[in-house]
């Protein structure tokens, strides 16, 4: 049985090709494929809360627009409801130029998020770290954008219990930020990995999945400045 | 390719003793392989797979004594057996329960013992994320049903419309644990849909083609796909819903504009491709089991392959067929009642294929067939009950009856528990290495089917007569009250059925360690897949080699060939073909204590945000410490004994934010 000799060299490591891009059915390492998988999940989330806004987002103008006191009433600022009766949309809500400014941010994250794993790829450690924190840093100043447009949306007299558009803007977006803090800590991870040397080239494609969550988050994020900002 | 080529970081300096491997200096390592501790953090799939089943039927004794209640209280007309208020918070319990943790969870079993085994593969693709699921599914069950003792169950159906969920109209906590614990539940069912398409995408043997995978496996993939797009959308219903009871949001509050029906839509985007990865695992195991005791391959593979996948997509757009009396619109209606009408066309296919394959057939009707053919019958009956659903006119005169009862029970019931009975009988000795008692299965078989039928089949009647669902008693004058106590008769009928198979879980165990614990053999069914080709009970590295795959049914065909004259010739014994069960040299994924510890993270964080929130504050530390805990753990122990060629280089697995 020279054969199953020959087989049996090749069973040996088995399940340990879940740690390697190779040998698998795909020709996709486990981790990337289940990357793709779990962003083809979010799809759906997001799909839901995106789609759960636009009702909301409806019904609210509707109500405010036939003029239904409890509606009205819920918008605690009436310069407010005013302006968004003469629009016919939430449009005066929001600071365009302001979120424009972070997404442009955001959108240049992802391009720091390719230099990082680019550099990886290459065996160029610091230039690795410089991206890494750049994208980190870059995350940040979007979330900090969210924080500083959150506080002056409530002082304008948007409140997430107040309203039914104040419930589903800031869940909409709040569940997008809860995604790019999250990406935020997987980067910190990162290098704090890579400053104690535990982050070689061999583990790139750590690197690269971290960047498929990002990516995607910042597509997220296209979607949702359009939909939510800039479509009246 | 080695790919790991520093030096080892967790290998030890010479002459030292074992016992590395200490992520965060908090354990070490687990390392019994008996014994309460192993099945608290073991990774392997067989052992999940036992865990899966034994935790779903314990909470189906839960849901069946839900069930019995009911029955009990609605035996006489103007019983008053149980309160309104306890009968809501029973009938609500029964449908969570069953569907969430009995119906999925068993599927999840069948799913996660069977398609390593079926695909050639030694493990899942990622075993820690697998006992992940696992505890997530038992933890967030345990909390759903803690709501019995802590202020009552959830009481607004399984569905739990929208205003009707409000806290107004459910003052107690019921809904807030029927919330919480499924959204656990929820990632229990995603984390696992993840790693079991990654599992046999990837990790097929060699000449495993997709075409070549057994149905169960297809089956099963469809299933985890359907997971995968359905669990986040009734996430995010469940995440409104939480907003709104437990933080003062709007998103169902109709004073301030919101529409309700927007609960009921996301509510069936996840409901209807539910019901479908309900009985899709179910279907792949009568797949498997008709050809087997027919002597015949399945009729028609890659149609029943193709109306799997044709029920996938289709189940995506039905949903508003449980919405037809909403006021959706006649457009709407049209629409969805036409997509419903041609969903029954796949599934038609599969009863055709299943009875195609046992025509002609040289039949063994044993227990497993029995339930096998029970499946075929009673889902039938549901399914054209199911289609006169379609007819949105007749529908309105049906919608909230007990003829819907009776429909989904002969789906559900009749349909996927029949499979997974069988699926018990036939696949017992590969998991627990002995039989099942054919004289007690059968028994249990023909009491189920008399039980159930006499159960479910008179709710046809009580609906067309109108007597409606969820309603607590009925009057006397009504004309329920005939149907309604044969219906109690045959549920306790039915349970002594399910108690019979309990029995004869434990008579059979009894029975073969008093006869010496004979082994059934790798093969004792002389079946086809080639989980029948390695010994019995599977051992735990399951192949010694990876099997090469030529064709479907391969193990069968191995066994037999064709002689000169073209007539069909056994060629080899199962037994005698089968792989020895030599572990030597197999490296297998190490134990673990992480996906336990974030999985009960899980459930403190529920618990805080329905009674107080500092209850997060150590539910979120103990999560943040097992999630670095886990990513800093090697995903294997260097420590564990291997045999003489277990490439250690390649195991010099270092330090990542993504070892799973």
């Amino acid at each position: 049985m020279s054969d199953a000799a020959v087989v049996a060299e090749q069973a040996t490591d088995h399940v340990e090709d879940e740690h390697a891009g190779h040998a698998t059915s795909l020709n996709l390492s486990n981790m990337k494929l289940a990357m793709w998988l779990f962003l083809g999940s979010e799809c759906l989330l997001f799909g839901a809360l995106i789609s759960t806004y636009l009702l909301s987002k409806a019904r609210f103008l509707t109500e405010i627009l036939a003029g239904n006191p409890v509606v009205v009433d819920s918008i605690s600022n009436p310069t407010l409801v005013e302006e968004m009766r003469a629009a016919g949309s939430v449009e005066p809500l929001f600071d365009i130029p302001f979120t424009s400014l972070s997404s442009f941010i955001l959108l240049m994250s992802s391009l720091a998020m390719v230099l990082a794993h680019k550099a990886i790829s290459e065996a160029d450690y610091k230039n690795l770290r410089i991206w890494l924190g750049t994208t980190a840093l870059l995350g940040s100043f979007f979330i900090a954008g969210q924080i500083a447009e959150f506080t002056a949306f409530k002082e304008e007299g948007l409140s997430f219990t107040g309203s039914l558009l104040g419930s589903a803007f800031f869940t909409l977006t709040g569940f997008h930020g809860i995604h790019v803090s999250g990406g935020i800590v997987m980067l910190m991870t990162l290098l704090v990995l890579s400053f104690k040397g535990k982050l070689n080239q061999d583990r790139a494609e750590t690197v690269e999945l971290v960047g498929l969550y990002w990516h995607f988050v910042d597509v997220v994020w296209v979607l949702i400045f359009t939909i939510v900002y800039l479509i009246p | 390719m080695a790919i790991f080529n520093e030096p080892l970081r967790y290998s030890l300096p010479e002459g030292d003793k074992p016992g590395v491997a200490n992520p965060l200096g908090v354990f070490s390592r687990p390392r019994s392989e008996t014994g309460l501790k192993d099945w608290l953090t073991t990774v392997d799939h067989k052992k999940i797979g036992i865990m899966y089943g034994s935790a779903a039927v314990f909470f189906m004794l839960i849901g069946g004594v839900a069930a019995l209640l009911i029955r009990i209280q609605l035996a006489t007309p103007n019983s008053n057996f149980l309160s309104a208020d306890a009968y809501n918070q029973v009938y609500t319990m029964h449908g969570t329960i069953m569907i969430f943790l009995v119906v999925m969870p068993i599927g999840a079993a069948f799913a996660n013992f069977l398609l390593p085994l079926q695909i050639g593969a030694r493990d899942v693709a990622f075993p820690r994320i697998n006992a992940f699921s696992f505890w997530c599914f038992f933890l967030g069950g345990l909390m759903l049903n803690s709501s019995w003792f802590l202020g009552g169950g959830a009481d607004g159906g399984w569905f739990n419309y929208a205003p009707n969920n409000g806290v107004a109209y459910s003052p107690s906590h019921g809904i807030d644990f029927w919330n919480v614990g499924l959204l656990i539940t929820g990632i229990a069912s995603l984390s696992g849909a993840i790693n079991l398409i990654t599992t046999v995408l990837n990790m097929r043997a060699p000449g495993m083609d997709l075409m070549k995978m057994p149905i169960f496996v297809w089956m099963s993939l469809v299933t985890q796909f359907l997971l995968l797009f359905a669990i986040p959308v009734i996430t995010v219903a469940q995440v409104l819903l939480l907003m709104d009871r437990v933080f003062d949001a709007n998103f169902f509050n109709v004073e301030q504009g919101a529409d309700p029906l927007l609960w009921q839509h996301l509510f069936w985007i996840f409901g209807h491709p539910e019901v479908y990865l309900m009985i899709l695992p179910a279907f792949g195991i009568v797949s498997e089991v008709i050809p087997t005791f027919a002597r015949k391959p399945i009729f028609g593979y890659p149609f029943m392959v193709f109306s799997g996948i044709a029920i996938g997509f289709m189940g995506f757009g039905v949903w508003a067929h449980h919405m037809f009396v909403s006021g959706i619109g006649p457009l709407s209606v049209t629409a969805f009642a036409l997509s419903t009408m041609f969903i029954a066309v796949p599934t038609g296919v599969k009863i055709l294929n299943w009875v195609a394959t046992l025509w002609g057939g040289k039949l063994t009707l044993n227990t497993a067939m029995l339930f096998s053919i029970g499946l075929i019958t009673q889902f039938t009956v549901g399914g054209l009950s199911g289609v006169t659903h379609a007819m949105a006119p007749s529908d309105t005169q049906q919608t909230d009856t007990y003829y819907i009862v009776a429909h989904f029970h002969y789906v559900l019931f009749g349909g996927a528990l029949f499979g997974f009975m069988a699926g018990f009988y036939f696949w017992w000795p590969k998991v627990f290495g002995h039989m099942l008692n054919e004289k007690w299965g059968k028994w249990n078989f023909w009491t189920m089917v008399v039980g159930f039928n006499l159960t479910f089949g008179p709710m046809h009647i009580l609906g067309l007569q109108g007597m409606p669902r969820r309603m607590q008693t009925y009057d006397d004058a009504m004309g329920f009250n005939l149907w309604n106590f044969w219906a109690t008769v045959g549920s306790f009928i039915l349970a002594s059925g399910v108690l019979l198979f309990i029995t004869n879980v434990f008579l059979s165990l009894y029975r073969w360690n008093k006869a010496g614990k004979p082994n059934p053999g790798p093969d004792p069914w002389d079946a086809r897949t080639i989980e029948w080709s390695i010994q019995s009970p599977a051992p735990e590295h399951n192949f010694d080699y990876d099997p090469q795959i030529v064709s479907v049914d391969d193990f069968w065909h191995q066994k037999y060939a064709e002689d000169e004259n073209g007539k069909l010739r056994k060629v080899a014994h199962g037994a005698d073909i089968a792989q020895p069960g030599n572990g030597e040299g197999v490296h297998l994924p190490a134990p673990s204590y992480w996906p336990l510890l974030l999985a009960a993270s899980l459930p403190l964080i529920g618990y805080g945000l329905i009674f107080s929130l500092w209850l997060t504050i150590p539910g979120g530390f103990l999560m943040v410490v097992s999630l670095y805990g886990w990513a800093l753990e090697p995903a294997d122990d260097l420590d564990l004994p291997h045999g003489h060629d277990d490439h250690k280089s390649d195991h010099a697995e270092i330090a990542s934010t993504v070892n799973v």
